[in-house]
Order: structure tokens, then C-alpha cells, then sequence
């Protein structure tokens, strides 16, 4: 089926059980809950179209509080907005699937794709020790794969899982081939009360990082020269990557899909004596900061950040790798560790 | 030709920038804009104005509007504006915002500084639509009007009913002056500059909070015809939302 990536986000969590979505509009995901206007009506789900995004996520609290598999969209000034309310769900140990398109920024920004909200998603965001389950599919056979695992997963762990896309994303059509849809009604039931002591929580984060880490590793085994991208910036990598390969350069592609937990000790086994560390993300740099801790040192590491507004092509990441090899730091900087 | 007998008598407001505006065709924006921008320069009061730009259709008005503006993140134009207004009290502060952005998100902000009686002059635009981001259901939008997220039109048992702000704001003890006009015809156009004018006035007079709610026409997310759209403005829209002087305690009378 070619859908459009907002569209398969929306297919998908119906399949996957949602019935309930609270949201407000921003652009560039405004598909996504237009499509589950529709498509929740037809299932006899929920469609709220709330006053504000503070609204949606309390909503998004009370909804799965009393047991609802349900979901919310926004990107990045909307997701500002639910940071307290993400909060509360972590503190409160509550399910829930949070998307973000995100676009450029700081402040309003603009409407153009963006990597710039890495650090909210995956260093809080709100306030309190807690973490969320962050997830960055690459195209719209995992937008709806990913789709479909997060909400298990937000189950699993009683926590809320986001998905980390972009404005790109959520316009691309690609096509898509979707999993059998499920019963909500045949969902385990959900009776657990909602405090929790800190530690319990840790206990839990330690466990995802253990069980949940996902990445791919592309042609890196001979790679004198390792680029380190996600979501959109990776497909935009690895079409660098086989253009460098056709002319005989040895370069590889780490992707993380789980942004957290991070693929930290995948990476560090990649970072060795004569291999180089290329970072390219769609802001100034913040997820560099993750392969900084994952490299240890053992590498040098290279930083492309393209900030919201112009999309990169390959031919740009090839120019950055291209420096990063000859090593005249003419295409990006090279980060003092 | 006698140059001497030549006479300015029609021009394009000092307090508005000379630039194209990116609003569709038929659009009550531009209009609601050239409103404003006249009754300042009539005032005199451009030099001394600080305008709080929206997030909707008008994000952009500070490109269009020659005085010096602010940009509020979405729906916090009032709150923004209130803390302008009480650092500089001398200052004309207006707030320039449209029905999701002082409806939706807003209402809290909108309602709270209404009731501090903030000496801000709010030209409230309403489409009952959300138009930057394409059509989506605006709390004002009427019951049967089609928006990309109320299939088969606005049901009231599903969405609510149509917000009526401005009668909302007329119950709190602190707002002077509140009127509703509508952007569609020359006569409705008129009778919107003589409330904007009184909006200002109020603040001039520091009497206290005023907004002038401006019923818009969308063609482009209504669906419709521009003259289609307008007649919809007139003969529709009014219906859900009448017109006329919702509250006026200003003791100022009749404007010209």
C-alpha cells in the first residue's frame, strides 16, 4: 500500500489497538490526526480534537489511566507543551504513545524537517528523574512497524514510548505493508495502581537498556570511516554512503533506531584505532553527544549539523565524508573530546 | 495639468509596511490590516504602538504591520502583551490574534487578562476555521461546517458547540468595551474601522480591556467561492455569532 508516512502512523495504531487519540493541530503533522478523525469514527474509537496541546496530554493521562490504549501527535513547539504532562505519565507509570514530527527551531522556527528536539526526547524534557522510551524509524515500513511496537512496549514497561520522526516523515509516501490488526479488547488487562518509588522506575529504564537497544550497522565491517545518523538524516547518509562505495571508499552507516536507551555499546565496538566517527544530524549537534560517550575516546568524531530550514542531499554528506577522510576539516568540525 | 490643485487624498497607511501579503484571495485579513493601520496613523498613535503578532494565518504580521510587534508563542499573545503593557504603560499595546490561536489555546490567557482589565485593545479575528494549518475544526466553527477533522461536518454531540468569546468576556466585571463586527461588505468594513477606532479610544482613555471580534471570511478552508464565502459571512455565520455591541461601559459614546 503507498501511503503517506502521517497516514501509516495512524493506520498502524488503529492496528495495533488505539481507540483513543487526543491532539491539536500543528503543521507538519496535521494528516496524522486528520486521518484518525476518520478512521477512529469507523472503529468506534475516540477523536478529541483538544484546545491545546496541555489539554490533549492530560486528556492522553486520564485516558490511559483508566485503562485506554491511546496516543497523541504534535511537533517540536507542541511537544514543549506536553513535557509536563510526559512527566506525569512517567511519574504515574502510565502507557501512552507520543509522536513527534519534529520541525525546525528553537521557538516557533519553521515548518521544515528537524533532528532538533534529540535532547528533549531523550534527556526529559520535563522535570524528574525519568525517561522515555524513544524509537526513530527511517521509512514508512517502519513508521508502521515501530508504530505497532510502541504501544506494546509502552504496555510492557508502563511508560510512554515516542516516536521521533520529522516533518519529512510525516508527508513522505512510501509504500507500506501493515501487520494483521489486533483486539484492544483482547489487551491483558490493566490493574496496576500508579505509584511507584524512583528506584522501581530505574529498575525499569535499566531493564529497556538491557532488552530494547535497536540499530542497524551498514557495511561497516572494512570501514575506515563510520557516519552515525538517524530517522531522515540516515536515509540522506546512506545515499552517501553508496555513492562513496561505488568509487571504492571504505565507508559504513550506524543507524540507531532506539535513540533511547542509545546503541552505546554496539558503537563502542565499532570505535576503533583508524576509524573514524562521521555525526550528521538535521540540527547543530545533539545526539553527537551520545556517540561521544559510546566512542570513549577511541575514535576521532566528526560532526555535520545541518540546523533547521535546508534539507542536505547526499552529495552534501559526501562532501562532509569526503573531508572527515582527507582529514583537512574543510566540511563540518572535528569535536574536541 | 495645475499641480497645485492636486490632492493627496487616498494612500496606503503609513502603519503598514509596503508589501505583498501572503493571504489567499477574499481573505478578511488584508482588510482587518489596512483597519488597524488606518485608525493608528488617524490616532497618531504608530510611533507609540507595540503590536503582539498571533500562531495562525496572521504569524506573519509583523511583516506587514509598520510598528514595532512581538511574536507570542501560540495562544499566549495577551500574557505577552499584559507584561509589555506593565513595563511600558505609555505605550500603545494591541494584540492581533484569530480564533484557534485566542479561542483554543488561548482562552485561559485571553480570559484572565480580560478580567485584570489590561489596558490592551485585542482585534480578535474570527473564521470559525483554522486556517495556517489547513482546515482543521476551530472551537468557533459552526455546527454542519465541514473541517479535515469533523467528517461529515461539526456534531455537537461529538465536538461542542460554536465558543462565543466575546459574550464569554462580557460577563467579566473588568472589560469596557466589546463589539462584533463582520468583514464582509463595505458597510459591515465600516462599521468594523468605528469600533476599532472606540477600541483604541478605550485604551487611550485607559479605561480598561476592550476587543473588537471581526467575523472573517476563509474561502480556501470553507471551501468556497471568495464572494460565495463573503455572502456565507453575512447571511450564515452571523447567525451563530450576531452582530452589534456586545458590552460598552466606556461612557464615550458614538464614534466617527
Amino acid at each position: 500500500m503507498l501511503m503517506r508516512g502521517a497516514h501509516v502512523v495512524g493506520e498502524a495504531a488503529v492496528r495495533a489497538g488505539c481507540r483513543y487519540y487526543f491532539g491539536y493541530p500543528i503543521t507538519p503533522q496535521n494528516e496524522l490526526p486528520e486521518y484518525l478523525s476518520q478512521r477512529l469514527l469507523e472503529v468506534g474509537g475516540t477523536f478529541i480534537q483538544a484546545e491545546s496541546e496541555i489539554a490533549s496530554i492530560n486528556m492522553v493521562i486520564g485516558a490511559s489511566a483508566a485503562g485506554g490504549r491511546v496516543m497523541t501527535s504534535s511537533s517540536s513547539p507542541g511537544i514543549s507543551l506536553k513535557q509536563e504532562g510526559i512527566s506525569y505519565l512517567c511519574g504515574q507509570e502510565l502507557p501512552a504513545v507520543i509522536v513527534n514530527m519534529m520541525r525546525g527551531g528553537p521557538g516557533l522556527g519553521n515548518i521544515a524537517p528537524s533532528q532538533a528536539d534529540y535532547f528533549q526526547a531523550t534527556r526529559g524534557g520535563g522535570h524528574g528523574d525519568y525517561r522515555v522510551l524513544v524509537l526513530a524509524p527511517a521509512s514508512n515500513q517502519e513508521l508502521a512497524e515501530l508504530t505497532f511496537d510502541a504501544f506494546d512496549l509502552a504496555d510492557k514497561y508502563r511508560n510512554p514510548v515516542m516516536i521521533l520522526g520529522d516533518g519529512l516523515m510525516g508527508q513522505m509516501m512510501e509504500p507500506v505493508v501493515f501487520r494483521d490488526p489486533i483486539d484492544p479488547r483482547e489487551l491483558p488487562p490493566k490493574d496496576y495502581i500508579l505509584y511507584r518509588h524512583n528506584l522501581k522506575l530505574q529498575a525499569k529504564y535499566d531493564e529497556m537498556t538491557a532488552k530494547e537497544v535497536r540499530y542497524e550497522s551498514y557495511l561497516v565491517e572494512d570501514a575506515e570511516l563510520i557516519l552515525v545518523s538517524y530517522g531522515t538524516a540516515s536515509r540522506i547518509a546512506k545515499g552517501a554512503v553508496n555513492r562513496m562505495r561505488r568509487d571504492g571508499y571504505k565507508v559504513g552507516l550506524f543507524r540507531p533506531i532506539t535513540l533511547w536507551p542509545y546503541p552505546t555499546v554496539a558503537l563502542r565496538a565499532l570505535a576503533k584505532e583508524g576509524v573514524k566517527i562521521g555525526v550528521f544530524e538535521l540540527c547543530v549537534g545533539q545526539m553527537v553527544e551520545d556517540v561521544i560517550m559510546s566512542v570513549g575516546g577511541r575514535s576521532e568524531v566528526h560532526l555535520l549539523g545541518i540546523p533547521g530550514g535546508p534539507i542536505p542531499t547526499p552529495a552534501d554528506v559526501q562532501e562532509f565524508a569526503l573531508s572527515v577522510l582527507r582529514g583537512d576539516g574543510k566540511v563540518g568540525k572535528k569535536v574536541e573530546i | 495639468m495645475n499641480e497645485q490643485a492636486m490632492k493627496k487624498i487616498f494612500s496606503r497607511p503609513e502603519s503598514l509596511k509596503p508589501a505583498m501579503t501572503h493571504y489567499c484571495p477574499g481573505c478578511g485579513h488584508s482588510i482587518a490590516h489596512r483597519l488597524v493601520a488606518e485608525v493608528l496613523d488617524e490616532l497618531g498613535l504608530r510611533e507609540k504602538t507595540i503590536g503582539v503578532a498571533p500562531v495562525g494565518c496572521a504569524v506573519l504580521a509583523y511583516n506587514y504591520f509598520n510598528f514595532d510587534m512581538v511574536e507570542a508563542p501560540h495562544g499566549r499573545a495577551l500574557a505577552v502583551a499584559t507584561g509589555i503593557k506593565r513595563v511600558h504603560p505609555d505605550k500603545f499595546v494591541l494584540t492581533y490574534q484569530g480564533d484557534g490561536d485566542l479561542a483554543a489555546i488561548g482562552t485561559a490567557e485571553t480570559i484572565h487578562a480580560a478580567n485584570r482589565g489590561e489596558k490592551i485593545s485585542t482585534i480578535f479575528i474570527n473564521n470559525a476555521i483554522y486556517g495556517m494549518t489547513g482546515g482543521q475544526m476551530a472551537p468557533t466553527t459552526t455546527i454542519g461546517l465541514v473541517a479535515t477533522t469533523t467528517p461529515g461536518g461539526r456534531d455537537p454531540d461529538r465536538d461542542g458547540a460554536p465558543i462565543d468569546i466575546s459574550q464569554m468576556l462580557a460577563v467579566c466585571q473588568r472589560t469596557v468595551y466589546i463589539e462584533r463586527c463582520a468583514l464582509c461588505s463595505v458597510k459591515h468594513i465600516q462599521r468594523a474601522k468605528r469600533a476599532i477606532k472606540k477600541s483604541f479610544l478605550v485604551q487611550l482613555n485607559n479605561l480598561g480591556f476592550s476587543l473588537v471580534e471581526l467575523l472573517s471570511p476563509c474561502p480556501t478552508n470553507w471551501k468556497m467561492k471568495p464572494w460565495d464565502a463573503w455572502k456565507w459571512t453575512e447571511s450564515i455565520l452571523t447567525k451563530t455569532y450576531p452582530l452589534g455591541v456586545i458590552k460598552d461601559t466606556s461612557g464615550l459614546g458614538e464614534v466617527k
